[in-house]
């Protein structure tokens, strides 16, 4: 058997004694659930091949046996943290299949909800990215500052996460009474919050050394590899769909994207960061915008399309990137072909090239700089 | 029946308690009292009225405080004791205890958490008791293709290391397990020792993280003993003795971080780097190693470690204080005893209240001037311990190139101005003979 039709590990390789294979993962505190091969020259990585799928599920394959509304709970659980994202492009994508549209109120309150969202899971992904570095007060505030929004999402649909709370025409419940004070006052303490974390990480001295100028990826290879999201913006292209190809009324809003020129782990590390005050930003302008009454939710009515093969493809910024949703129905209940197009699979690509003579320490750094997701890039 | 609160049979809480009682006894009986024997015998019994004390009359001696008092006294000056409880092992494990508790309650307010609560009534006061016994009865899993001897042997020497040590360190004036001349060259011998147990270890359990995480090790304490040594030459140059007590002693009137502080901002810094703490935990670098070289230690191995690790801690820290803060020398906060009551007792209407053999043990063992040195000693210690716990909370881990780096370039150019401040304080006539101190 030759090495091309074994899987990754098992290919049977030239013996060189100075290298060592090492299996990162997946029971491996730096790893998430998948594994990294990782071949080491002393502390200096030769190759490195993420080897993703060890949670995957089935969900594309799940959603062709049910119907619209009972693929709404298991779409969301790819990434549990930003739930109201990962089920956007569903929801758009059926809505646009049924021709319905949706009241003012509801995109606003959608808006919310997915900036809200970005932030409960960016906060996730920095407190990993703390202990990662070995920054121990950096898992705990951000894992404990979470608990403000994750409370307001508590207050709009019931659930702390997994919130099931956007539907095809519109949102689930209205917003709860008062909701509008007490989510500008968590809001603003929580921005108050995380610019409190430049001082003890994104400024400190050892952070800075170690993460400046390593996994550097340029502006060309970027576009190249196909990557989406923060590391896109982090290697200098202004690319954020909220700007360039709006959805529901973020045109309406001042929406910021932020773009950092260097391309490595640092800035990497700093646009999501970046990206939270902006969403504080965008959830306090939507507030002020929102129309404050009326419904957030039309009745579905049958396809108008009838029978026939019809395919609609949307995408929106998610907490990792673009992310998309391909939806193929052929006018039955269920979908015929549903394909989730996200964000963490395209960045993991960049993986093998940035780690390439590296050092061993700084993979953690490197990788999860890359704003991936393992559940959600096996689906 | 409800499951919490099972039905309640007085038979059975009798029972209950009479096999507390029994096996109580039993263990005293077995385990307690032959050391207790081994102990007198051990250790010269007094004479008192022209009369030994003997060992086998222990017990009808037990009730009268003038004859047990003298065995008390005659323990405490035995080498034994000063090894196995007072400035030996005993009060550093106490001490080491005391700074795993405060670490984890320290970081926790840090880290806007909690921390241990639940174990104990205080504060999760019994929560470190409660993880040793947890790592006790866990179960040893040896890798299959260990090099077992060895492996079982690391843990062992590595507390071992760590217990040489913390002989070493005079706490108050005398008392110090191993008053050795060349005090400061055996503390460097002992830390000499550490990176090969770490290596024997890491090497021996045949895995490919502990081997990493030993070889990380092995470049961590080499290339940080040489500013070790170098930073702790100046303190010699100006005392003029390698003696640990005749530094601390020497310090009488100013601690030598006054003159010296660069040497104390290098010796903080290797001794940070030495004992594995944040930021220069890469030996452990859980993200990238999983434990590093603690990897494949399982159960009270793993157990023994974290104690020699502690052990260490407190060591160096006291090391710190001896050699930079002053070690027992500070103000007298503690009152002298009164005396008269001792001697002629305390006249309580009719009856006078008088403990005899208490004297000679207040006057000669428990003075207030040692008691005064350790309190001096264990408050410095204690500060100095909340420093090296401190960077825990606020720094990343550094990476193994900018270690090497700051150890090679930047120490141990500064251990080098630090000695000429010291040659410089020396011939200048400022320290030294016929200078300040």
């Amino acid at each position: 058997m030759t090495n091309e039709f074994l899987p990754p590990g098992l290919a049977l390789q030239k013996a060189d004694e100075r290298i060592m294979t090492l299996n990162v993962g997946p029971q491996h505190p730096g790893s998430g659930h998948m594994r990294i091969i990782v071949q080491i020259d002393g502390d200096y990585i030769v190759a490195c091949d993420p080897d993703p799928g060890y949670v995957h599920r089935g969900e594309e394959k799940m959603a062709e046996y049910r119907n619209y509304i009972t693929n709404i709970p298991h779409l969301e659980r790819p990434v549990i943290h930003d739930s109201c994202n990962v089920l956007y492009p569903y929801v758009l994508g059926v809505e646009d299949l049924l021709g319905i549209e949706v009241p003012e109120r509801a995109k606003y309150v959608r808006v919310i909800c997915s900036e809200l969202n970005r932030c409960i899971y960016t906060m996730y992904w920095l407190a990993i990215y703390g202990i990662f570095l070995g920054h121990s007060t950096m898992f705990m505030w951000p894992a404990g500052d979470r608990e403000l929004l994750i409370d307001l999402m508590e207050k709009i649909s019931g659930a702390r996460v997994t919130h099931a709370h956007f539907v095809p025409g519109g949102v689930r419940n209205d917003l709860p009474p008062n909701f509008e004070e007490v989510c500008l006052r968590q809001v603003n303490y929580f921005e108050k919050r995380i610019r409190e974390y430049a001082a003890v990480f994104y400024d400190n001295p050892i952070l800075i050394s170690r993460t400046q100028d390593t996994g550097v990826l340029s502006r060309e290879d970027a576009i190249r590899l196909g990557v989406t999201g923060s590391v896109l913006r982090a290697s200098g292209v202004d690319y954020d769909l909220r700007k360039k190809e709006p959805y529901d009324v973020y045109e309406e809003l001042d929406v910021h994207s932020n773009v950092m020129k260097e391309g490595d782990s640092y800035a990497r590390s700093k646009i999501p960061w970046l990206d939270m005050l902006e969403s504080c930003n965008i959830i306090k302008q939507a507030l002020e915008k929102m129309p404050k009454s009326g419904s957030v939710r039309v009745k579905l009515k049958p396809n108008p399309k009838g029978k026939g093969l019809n395919s609609v493809y949307k995408r929106v910024e998610s907490g990792r990137g673009s992310l998309g949703c391909h939806i193929v129905s052929d006018g039955k209940v269920e979908p015929y072909r549903l394909k989730l197009s996200v964000g963490s699979f395209r960045n993991l690509i960049a993986l093998p090239y940035l780690l390439k003579g590296e050092k061993l320490g700084n993979m953690p750094s490197v990788y999860w700089s890359l704003n991936y997701w393992p559940v959600e890039a096996d689906r | 029946m409800s499951v919490i609160a099972p039905d309640f049979k007085f038979s059975k809480f009798i029972q209950s308690l009479i096999s507390d009682v029994v096996w109580f006894v039993l263990i005293f009986s077995l385990i307690g009292f032959p050391i207790i024997m081994m102990v007198l015998f051990f250790i010269p019994m007094p004479v008192i009225d022209g009369e030994l004390l003997t060992p086998f009359l222990a017990f009808t001696y037990l009730a009268d405080p003038s004859r047990t008092l003298p065995v008390v006294q005659a323990f405490m000056e035995t080498d034994m004791f000063r090894i196995m409880a007072f400035p030996g092992f005993g009060f550093a494990a106490l001490l080491a205890a005391g700074t795993i508790f405060v670490e984890r309650k320290m970081l926790a307010k840090l880290q806007l958490r909690v921390g241990p609560f639940y174990c104990g009534k205080f504060e999760g006061i019994l929560q470190l008791m409660g993880d040793g016994l947890k790592l006790i009865s866990k179960e040893i899993i040896i890798p299959a293709k260990a090099d077992k001897p060895i492996f079982w042997a690391a843990p062992v020497l590595f507390v071992a290391s760590a217990a040489a040590f913390v002989a070493l360190i005079p706490v108050a004036p005398g008392w110090v397990v191993a008053d050795v001349d060349m005090g400061l060259l055996a503390v460097f011998a002992v830390i000499g020792f550490f990176p090969i147990v770490t290596i024997l270890s890491a090497w021996s359990a045949n895995s490919k993280f502990p081997f990493i995480g030993g070889i990380r090790a092995l470049f961590q304490m080499v290339s940080f003993e040489i500013p070790l040594i170098l930073s702790l030459l100046g303190v010699v140059m100006v005392t003029g003795t390698l003696n640990l007590s005749e530094i601390a002693a020497s310090q009488s009137s100013f601690p030598w971080i006054l003159f010296l502080p660069v040497g104390a901002i290098v010796f903080f810094i290797t001794m940070l780097a030495e004992l594995e703490r944040i930021p220069f935990d890469l030996p452990e670098a859980e993200s990238e190693i999983v434990a590093g070289w603690l990897t494949e230690l399982s159960g009270m191995m793993y157990g023994l470690v974290q104690l020699g690790t502690y052990l260490k801690l407190y060591a160096f820290a006291a090391l710190f204080v001896v050699l930079f803060l002053g070690g027992w020398n500070g103000p007298q906060i503690v009152p002298q005893f009164p005396m008269e009551i001792v001697t002629n007792g305390l006249e309580l209407g009719p009856v006078t209240a008088k403990i005899g053999g208490l004297e000679p043990i207040l006057t000669q063992v428990i003075t207030p001037e040692m008691i005064n040195g350790v309190l001096m000693f264990v408050l410095k210690t204690v500060g100095v311990i909340f420093f090296i716990l401190l960077p825990r909370g606020v720094f990343p881990r550094i990476r193994v190139d900018m270690l090497l780096n700051l150890g090679w370039h930047k120490l141990i150019g500064l251990a080098f101005v630090n000695i000429f401040i010291a040659l410089a304080l020396v011939y200048a006539g400022v320290l030294g003979p016929g200078g300040l101190q």
